[in-house]
């Protein structure tokens, strides 16, 4: 279906990233936003309290990050799109309930503003140090979707994608801002509603006495209803069978965790979405995503200039990791470059999937600001081997 | 009378049957509140359809499981801001939060106290047995100084809450106190509680025989709803200051508070509606 | 399934004896002193109330109001002739 031109903002404008991920939110048809403020995600849940008002829906600034990790799936059975909005200690405060909508299958997109950590760390400054935290932070196992935006322009287009693939798979999905892109100001074109295309709720067609709100087709995916609408549903976060209701044994707990996984791991290759450049025919390729690729590219064009064949690879989904496409370019390449705004994570997912079939080098950032070209050209000319020889990697 | 005739329990009909029995202990007061509310639903005369329930976690977190409502069973703490959401996502459901003293009131407390002061439309009725019963009988925010619990082996030195209290200073525009013995009034309780707009509060002070009575040596369930019966005076209007609980003290029971305020909703609504020229409202269907 | 009741005064109980618990809330609380335990045990081992005085019951439904175990319920015989008329 087409976007609701309500809440699409069409036209070009000049505003920072953390202005387009609102856009992007209000255009892919979120209702409903709880939130609660922090440096430096708080414009979008600004611009969002200001807009909703005039395009009907609600914005609630709740006591803190748990209760709006919680208050945004309550909107979901309700019937709402919804979405919260956080930075790093924010985050934290809500792994509680990303285990919660992984587990109960609710649509919601969480977007994290990253800045420096752990703890309070460099509220103002940028990083990229939570991308295995939002893989990985909530106990259990589960699978997410996260996808990371490098520019105003992409914080609203991907945010759009964002809300349909949490539709599409019903699990919660993160969009990994970072400072820098979350402040930049740029220019960011949005279309009329009707070039907009908006994946609908898997509402269920079945009528009550009928429905069970875990019982899941080929796809994987169980279609829903929301309440008031005469199921009477049961949704718990204990482990649950079709019902939904709690069967606490082994068997339920394998046969739930199994297609929680599935229903992502077994479709990967529909969650691949990565920029290339130049990457056929390269000996050395630059693996980025976020600010990062955009300073990656200055030295990638700096490198290319010094006649080393070097490619870019960006991930705009992160998670899943591309991991089919890194394995089979290893076979080809030299070595992966990987500068990232922390002391090295994604890196472990290209170093799982190369396998040392070619060289993998770490660039690792602690934060605060973004990398120096010149530190990535110079990584990118030694693995070529055009450069003073690659060292091992100080820091892990 | 004919020997075959034959009538069904009414409160089944309120129950997921095909759930039933429930895990609560012998004596155990939850169940008992649950008759109860179940009589109030129906005095309430509300569309079921349209009720939600939303438990936290604990004993009385299992509630919203066994009632045949849209029922939700959140996480330990988090029944009422998952409420909020509910109930602002679809202002036309009547929802109501169904959990216990430990997670209403010590890992869910801030919560109450904000859905509170913001008047967030919701029923908030709190099964009050002054021990974490779930997780084997540990200290709560309600167990009376003296009474025994695991953590607090030699007797507890922390203060309470004083539960009604708490509830009118935070804004709760419905407070009342009950126990398991005043099934009546109870009933009569929860259907106001239904009724009234804003944030209701009713407190059960209930038995958990398995871990509270035990250990303090107060005998059986029932031995202690007989000590609500015997120390229980009914006082509507109390001043909330004055109705403290001590262990095995007097109680003071009685609907305490009942007063007007706007409620979120209608306080966003009608500021919206006087300063924004088009206010488009809270984007529901059936608004 | 409910006992088939029994009768003599102007209410009865119905009590479903295998979900009972035996937590005597229904004979401590009834306000005309009607029940009293079982000498029978139930399969889980419980005792359970019986009608002992059955002219003495009014069917008021306090014992259906304090069951936590949704194992007994009153009610009064001229609603209990209404219900086998629908």
């Amino acid at each position: 279906m087409k976007a609701d031109p309500k809440g699409v903002l069409t036209g070009i404008h000049f505003i920072d990233g953390d202005h387009a991920a609102c856009e992007g939110a209000l255009a892919a048809g979120c209702r409903f936003i709880a939130g609660y403020p922090i440096t430096p995600s708080t414009e979008v849940v600004e611009r969002f309290a200001q807009r909703i008002p005039h395009i009907g829906g609600i914005f609630i600034q709740m006591e803190d990050e748990i209760a709006s990790s919680i208050a945004i799936q309550g909107a979901m059975w309700a019937g709402k799109k919804v979405m919260t909005v956080t930075s790093g200690p924010g985050l934290s405060l809500m792994m509680e309930h990303i285990g919660l909508a992984a587990f109960t299958e609710v649509p919601c997109v969480f977007v994290d503003v990253q800045r420096g950590g752990p703890s309070t760390g460099l509220p103002t400054l940028p990083a990229q140090a939570d991308m295995m935290q939002v893989k990985w932070g909530s106990h259990g196992d589960y699978e997410i979707i996260a996808l990371s935006p490098n520019s105003p322009q992409e914080s609203f287009d991907l945010m759009i994608k964002a809300f349909n693939l949490s539709e599409t798979f019903r699990v919660p999905v993160f969009f990994m801002m970072d400072e820098v892109v979350g402040h930049m100001v740029e220019r960011v074109a949005i279309p009329e509603a009707s070039k907009i295309e908006i994946t609908e709720r898997r509402w269920s067609k079945k009528k009550p006495g009928e429905y069970k709100p875990y019982e899941a087709g080929p796809d994987m995916v169980p279609d829903l209803v929301k309440a008031g609408d005469g199921h009477r549903i049961h949704i718990t976060g204990l482990t649950h069978d079709e019902r939904g209701y709690p069967a606490l044994n082994a068997a339920a707990q394998k046969k739930l965790v199994e297609r929680l996984l599935n229903k992502i791991r077994l479709r990967k290759d529909e969650l691949v979405d990565v920029r290339q450049d130049g990457v056929e025919g390269a000996e050395v390729v630059v693996v980025s995503f976020g600010i990062t690729s955009r300073v990656a590219q200055a030295a990638v064009e700096e490198a290319r200039r010094k006649g080393v064949k070097v490619g870019h690879l960006r991930l705009v989904i992160c998670w899943p990791f591309p991991a089919a496409l890194i394995a089979e370019l290893s076979e080809r390449v030299k070595a992966f470059v990987v500068p990232e705004l922390n002391m090295g994570q994604m890196v472990l997912e290209v170093e799982r999937a190369v396998l040392g079939r070619a060289a993998v080098v770490s660039i690792p950032h602690p934060g605060g600001t973004v990398h120096e070209p010149q530190v990535i050209l110079d990584k990118i000319l030694a693995a070529s081997g055009k450069g003073a020889p690659a060292p091992q990697r100080a820091v892990r | 009378m004919n020997e075959t005739m034959k009538a069904e329990n009414p409160v089944l009909p309120y129950l997921r049957q095909d759930r039933l029995p429930h895990i609560w202990c012998p004596g155990c007061g939850i169940g008992s509140t649950v008759n109860c509310f179940a009589r109030a639903l129906t005095e309430s005369k509300l569309d079921l359809d349209k009720v939600a329930i939303v438990s936290g976690i604990g004993c009385t977190g299992r509630v919203a499981g066994y009632m045949n409502l849209d029922s939700f069973h959140t996480t330990h703490g988090r029944a009422i801001p998952f409420a909020t959401g509910l109930k602002l996502g679809n202002p036309s459901l009547k929802v109501v939060v169904y959990s216990g003293d430990g997670d209403l009131f010590a890992i869910g407390g801030n919560h109450f106290v904000h859905a509170a002061r913001r008047n967030m439309d919701l029923t908030v009725i709190c099964i009050n047995n002054g021990t974490y019963g779930m997780t084997g009988g540990q200290v709560a925010p309600t167990t009376p100084l003296g009474a025994t619990q695991t953590t607090m082996p030699y007797g507890n030195f922390e203060p309470s809450f004083n539960l009604p209290f708490l509830a009118e200073a935070c804004g709760a525009v419905y407070v009342s106190r009950w126990t398991v013995f005043h099934v009546r009034q109870l009933i009569r309780s929860m259907r106001e509680g239904l009724a009234k707009r804003g944030f209701s509060f009713i407190e059960i002070l209930a038995p958990c025989p398995t871990l509270y009575s035990r250990r303090n040596k107060l005998g059986d369930g029932v031995d202690q709803v007989k000590y609500y019966k015997e120390r229980s005076t009914i006082k509507d209007g109390a001043d909330t200051r004055e109705v403290g609980l001590t262990f095995q003290g007097d109680i003071v029971v009685g609907k305490f508070v009942d007063r007007e305020r706007p409620t979120w909703l209608d306080a966003m609504t009608r500021h919206y509606t006087s300063v924004i020229n088009d206010y488009q409202g809270v984007g529901h269907a059936e608004d | 399934m409910s006992e088939t009741p029994q009768a003599k005064g102007k209410g009865t109980v119905f009590v479903r004896i295998e979900v009972c618990k035996g937590c005597s809330y229904c004979i401590d609380f009834c306000p005309t002193k009607c029940l009293a335990f079982s000498k029978e045990f139930n399969a889980k081992g419980y005792h359970y109330p019986v009608l002992t005085k059955p002219e003495a019951c009014v069917g008021c439904d306090m014992c259906g109001l304090y069951c936590p175990d949704f194992a007994i319920f009153g009610i009064r015989l001229k609603d209990l002739e209404k219900a086998q008329q629908k």
